[in-house]
């Protein structure tokens, strides 16, 4: 189980990968990397059952929390730049000041 | 036996969710291929003896996050021209190539690696008691400051998002 659940996890890291580089809508980057997180939290829970030692599992709660925080801060960013400028490609989000 | 069935079952329906989630052109369905992806990912956790893991997967990131993102793209309401035309050149079908390739690359490798056998699970591995042991005592201090993360997060979000006398709309 541990080998496939790492092919699964190396899958959806290239998936989310290729989301992250390929998209222009801020919110489906947003969601790309929310993809990639857990891929890499599905090679921890993979290698905690495998050594049979549960810091994999805390390492996890820590990922989530991130993510967490990261979306909350990263959607606010994405409303704040749509309420000024009409627009959430991020190839016209291209000014500091605008 | 089930188990190598149910883990197949769940990565086929990570796999396919995951690729939606990329592919689609209206946010709405990549969010909502995105919750049946973590759903299938929290299977996946479950079946690898991570059972709490696996609930807070779904409590957190399908529940909260999930709605939180959801929300937001209902909120912006998005017009097709606002969406914009796909647009394909040479550096996204590269990005496309060289991942895909280092992807099939990787897990052939891992696949036909000789693989170690899997010790049996002690009955606290994973469970609530387990894991909030070890969380609250050798990992007490990284625990505290996820919560002061988590609190500069909040108002951070909640500054970012509050309008002034000043604003528009």
């Amino acid at each position: 189980m541990t080998q496939q659940t790492l092919v699964l996890s190396v899958l959806l890291f290239a998936i989310g990968a290729v989301g992250f580089l390929v998209r222009r809508n801020a919110i489906v980057v947003l969601m790309s990397v929310e993809l990639m997180l857990n891929a890499c939290n599905l090679a921890f829970v993979a290698f905690s059952r495998q050594l049979a030692d549960m810091t994999g599992h805390v390492y996890v709660f820590m990922i989530m929390t991130v993510a967490a925080a990261e979306a909350a801060v990263g959607l606010a960013i994405v409303v704040l730049i749509f309420r000024t400028r009409r627009a959430v490609n991020l190839d016209e989000i291209n000014l500091m000041k605008g | 036996m089930i188990q190598a069935i149910a883990f197949y079952v769940f990565a086929a329906t990570a796999v396919v969710f995951a690729l939606i989630v990329v592919a689609a052109r209206n946010p709405i369905y990549s969010a909502l291929s995105l919750i049946g992806c973590l759903f299938a990912v929290a299977g996946v956790f479950a079946l690898n003896a991570a059972h709490l893991v696996a609930i807070l997967q779904v409590l957190v990131y399908a529940g909260a996050i999930m709605v939180l993102i959801l929300f937001v793209i209902m909120l912006l309401s998005l017009t097709p021209e606002e969406l914009g035309r796909p647009v394909i050149n040479w550096r996204k079908v590269l990005a496309v190539f060289l991942l895909a390739a280092a992807a099939v690359v990787l897990a052939s490798r891992l696949g036909t690696a000789p693989q170690a056998a899997v010790p049996p699970a002690d009955p606290s591995f994973g469970t609530i008691e387990g894991v909030g042991l070890i969380l609250f005592t050798r990992y007490l201090l990284p625990f505290e400051m996820v919560s002061l993360l988590l609190l500069a997060a909040i108002l951070g979000a909640a500054i970012l998002s509050r309008r002034g006398p000043g604003d528009r709309t």
